[in-house]
């Protein structure tokens, strides 16, 4: 057969055909190296890193000596370097710059410092170096002198280490159970406080004049005060053990210092570790990434309340939006009267999902917070005006202004299923006797389940990555506490969340240390992406699950 | 094709009505039409139906697609309600009581005039919670009540053999011939007092036919039984009285032998001979 001709080609549709493969490729190209370049950069941040000691030739007549990870390395053009003042040597085009992580910022005031590789004299990884992580001012790299116990050296020189370690171990037990004592028997104490000084608030309002109830609440208080005396006396000696130890270390240029334990969370020595103990250094790192609270104005420790914030509000608003949603859409296909009224009704919807969803957050700021949220305050909780309960941004308010910004999606995906369901199973079921209300219930809605699960997919999908409302109406850069805890009521939507979405934000600009900051801000985008497809993910195997059992009629 | 003759033969011949009242004189009649007009917007689909249809037999509506006959049989269920821009006038009467009057209860009419379709639509349930769906609707739960009824109303459509084993399976999953059977179930499961199938047989293959055209027949004994079909075979073997329509009237109504070996009217005879439809 004769090749065909170009002409023969294009008539084909062949073009199209390539055309479409080029689109899909680049579009996959794109998913997947945008995941793995925020994998790459976030993933690699918790691997413990050698530590180099350097002498550097810091200018023509001042050497010292640098202790630090290296963070990245660049090469610049010699003559953008000259031009800057630097010094090149002669005849070289391009002058190598290393990035170090320097760390001991209570000592010379910066972790990051840019040297020149032209410049170093000598390098070196001791096996000695450790590394020890604060509790503030950032990662020490230094050596280890001595451990000191109520003042007293107790372990010195090459015994230090494992004593070291084995204190710290002592030192983490108590730090943990001073904050298990702090926040949670304290603070429910607290909270409790808090709720018998709203209801006194609540009495003196209502009138009650009877000092039966007054004393009620005077005695429950003085036994939550007794409660509270004995905890702090607790947390007293607590504290005292904790303040005992402390590590004498010397930093790289030779300063000594002392360092109490309590401030230490975790100390290696990177240089002497092998591919093993890394790899568990590494997930344990991954671990705190994902399991703790930060610390450092959100630069260190983990993001745990911000992931858990993220989910618990994609929960709240898919409950809140599916019903408004399905009922939305059943009374505007199976009821309404088709017409120029529901055309409009349609038009304003779809236009609804055009709106930037910033207005939304203003939206919800005037309407929900302050409108609603204030009248909820002045109805049901006057005892705790001035502070306001509802009437101020929280995660029920963000709910609902998301749940606002996803709700076309769920009114259209559930119309297109209401659309779907032949008219020969309604008629169906109606010829059995039943009502459009009972068909509706017992054979549409279920079998239009599956569409609904599409909506719930694409809204889950959308809000979860939504950051912009929320900065208005209830996400914060560090919150106290979780929207649910222990304490009765056990969830309260009044209170304040972390975003994954938001945390990127105030981590990457508005961090005090971006330069530290950095690494978190892929790792935090990464597990923002994990979490909104682990959303999907459980989203769409529960509409296969409906789809099987609703299998649709050919 | 024929059209401008038929309608005038049409305009031409008067119904005998009193033929076919002789005719039923012994029968008990369990519905009865007088005058019926239904108008889709401004189309006219029925033009002045009067039928009467006897108790326990199986009367057939044939004639060409779009006379009418469907739309006849969804009169008596009122199904035709759901269609948007219907208007009805005259009267259908249900043991002497008019089923379009303003105090009937649609949902109790429907119970007791069940309706088969042209397509298998057995709902995505289990065969079990299809024939009990009926029941379940009016407020039945009671797991012994509901397996007898679902035990009978299967026997009653010849398909308990074949699915007592898997009543707790989709419905979608049986054959076409099945489905139709169980929806029969699911209509008797109610026990109405008619049932309207409206060609029943016609998206089947002729062993699921023959067996629904059985099964029509174990049931006249016990309702009323109107059918509509497509096929005039079929409305030969299994009806007792046979109505020919043709552009939304009623050309002649009789019983099944006479209609189809001595029609009255010439458009039957053109119709059943096959000139046209």
């Amino acid at each position: 057969m004769a090749k065909p001709t170009a002409l023969q080609w294009i008539k084909g549709g062949s073009p199209w055909i390539w055309l479409s493969a080029a689109a899909v490729s680049v579009s996959l190209i794109m998913v997947f190296g945008l995941l793995l370049l925020i994998g790459l950069r976030g993933l690699g941040f918790f691997w413990p890193a050698d530590v180099l000691e350097v002498k550097y030739q810091q200018s023509p007549t001042e050497v010292v000596t640098l202790v630090g990870e290296i963070q990245s390395t660049e090469t610049v053009n010699a003559e953008r370097v000259r031009d800057a003042g630097g010094v090149v040597p002669e005849g070289a085009d391009s002058v190598t710059r290393v990035l170090l992580k320097v760390g001991n910022r209570d000592i010379s005031g910066l972790d990051f410092r840019w040297i020149n590789q032209h410049d170093v004299i000598e390098e070196s990884r001791p096996q000695e170096m450790i590394v020890l992580e604060r509790r503030e001012w950032g990662n020490f790299y230094g050596y280890l002198q001595a451990v000191k116990v109520d003042g007293k050296v107790v372990a010195s020189g090459e015994d230090a280490w494992p004593v070291f370690l084995e204190q710290l171990d002592k030192t983490t037990a108590l730090f943990d159970r001073i904050k298990g004592i702090q926040v949670g028997e304290i603070g429910s104490i607290n909270y409790d406080i808090e709720a018998l000084r709203l209801a006194q608030k609540r009495l003196e309002l209502d009138g009650v004049t009877d000092p039966a109830a007054y004393a009620d609440i005077e005695q429950q208080r003085a036994d939550l005060n007794n409660k509270y005396q004995l905890l702090q006396k607790d947390l007293d000696v607590l504290y005292r053990d904790i303040e005992k130890d402390s590590v004498m270390l010397t930093a790289a240029g030779g300063r000594e210092i002392e360092l109490r334990m309590s401030k230490v969370v975790r100390g290696f020595k990177p240089n002497a570790m092998g591919v093993v103990t890394k790899s568990l250094h590494y997930l344990e790192k991954l671990w705190e990434f994902v399991s703790d609270e930060p610390r450092e104005a959100n630069t260190e420790g983990g993001i745990f309340p911000a992931i858990f914030g993220t989910v618990m509000l994609v929960i709240i608003m898919s409950i809140l939006v599916t019903p408004l949603g399905v009922i939305a859409a059943v009374y505007l296909r199976e009821y309404a009267k088709q017409g120029p009224m529901t055309r409009l009704i349609r038009i304003a919807v779809n236009n609804l999902a055009g709106v930037p969803s910033i207005v939304y957050g203003v939206f919800g700021l005037g309407f929900f917070v302050y409108f609603l949220g204030g009248n909820i305050d002045q109805l049901f909780y006057p005892e705790a005006l001035p502070a306001p309960t509802y009437g101020t941004p929280g995660i029920l308010w963000s709910a609902l202004t998301l749940a606002l910004l996803t709700l076309p999606v769920v009114i259209v995906a559930t119309e297109e299923g209401l659309a779907r369901i032949p008219r020969s199973i309604r008629e169906g079921s109606m010829a059995l006797g039943a009502t459009k209300a009972e068909t509706l219930w017992r054979i549409v809605l279920p079998m239009a389940s599956p569409a609904l699960m599409t909506g719930m997919i694409l809204a889950v999908a959308r809000a979860a990555g939504e950051v912009a409302p929320l900065m208005l109406v209830g996400v914060v850069k560090l919150a106290p506490s979780l929207p649910l805890d222990l304490n009765s009521p056990f969830i309260h939507l009044d209170r304040k969340f972390m975003h994954l979405g938001f945390h990127i934000y105030d981590v990457g600009f508005q961090s005090p240390n971006v330069e530290a900051a950095r690494p978190l801000v892929y790792a935090t985008a990464l597990l923002l992406v994990v979490v909104i497809v682990a959303l999907n993910l459980a989203a769409i195997w529960v509409r296969n699950h409906l789809r099987e059992k609703y299998k649709a009629l050919d | 094709m024929t059209d401008t003759t038929l309608t005038h033969a049409i305009n031409m011949d008067a119904i005998d009505r009193s033929d076919e009242i002789n005719q039923l004189a012994d029968e008990n009649i369990r519905i009865e039409t007088n005058g019926l007009n239904l108008f889709y917007g401004e189309k006219q689909a029925l033009d002045d139906i009067s039928i009467v249809i006897p108790q326990n037999r199986v009367s057939a509506f044939i004639g060409p697609s779009g006379c009418g006959k469907s739309t006849l049989l969804r009169c008596f269920n009122r199904m035709n309600d759901l269609v948007d821009g219907v208007r009805i006038e005259g009267d259908v009467l249900l043991e002497g009581e008019n089923i379009y009057d303003k105090s009937v209860n649609i949902a109790n009419l429907r119970r007791r005039i069940g309706m088969v379709f042209q397509k298998p639509n057995p709902f995505p349930k289990s065969i079990y919670e299809n024939v009990a769906y009926g029941l379940r609707l009016q407020g039945v739960n009671s797991r012994r009540v509901l397996d007898e009824a679902v035990e009978r109303a299967l026997k009653g459509a010849a398909l308990w053999d074949e699915v007592k084993d898997r009543l707790h399976e989709n419905a979608l999953g049986m054959s076409g011939g099945q489905q139709q059977r169980l929806v029969i179930a699911r209509a008797i499961a109610i026990e109405p007092e008619v049932l309207l199938l409206d060609e029943p047989a016609s998206a089947l293959d002729p062993i699921s036919t023959l067996k629904i055209e059985e099964l029509i027949n174990e049931l006249k004994d016990r309702y009323t039984i109107i059918i509509v079909t497509h096929n005039m075979q079929q409305a030969a073997r299994v009806s007792d009285y046979t109505a020919f329509m043709y552009m939304g009237k009623m050309i002649e109504f009789s019983d099944t032998k006479t209609l189809f070996t001595n029609p009255a009217m010439k458009q039957t005879e053109d119709y059943i001979t096959g000139r046209y439809g």
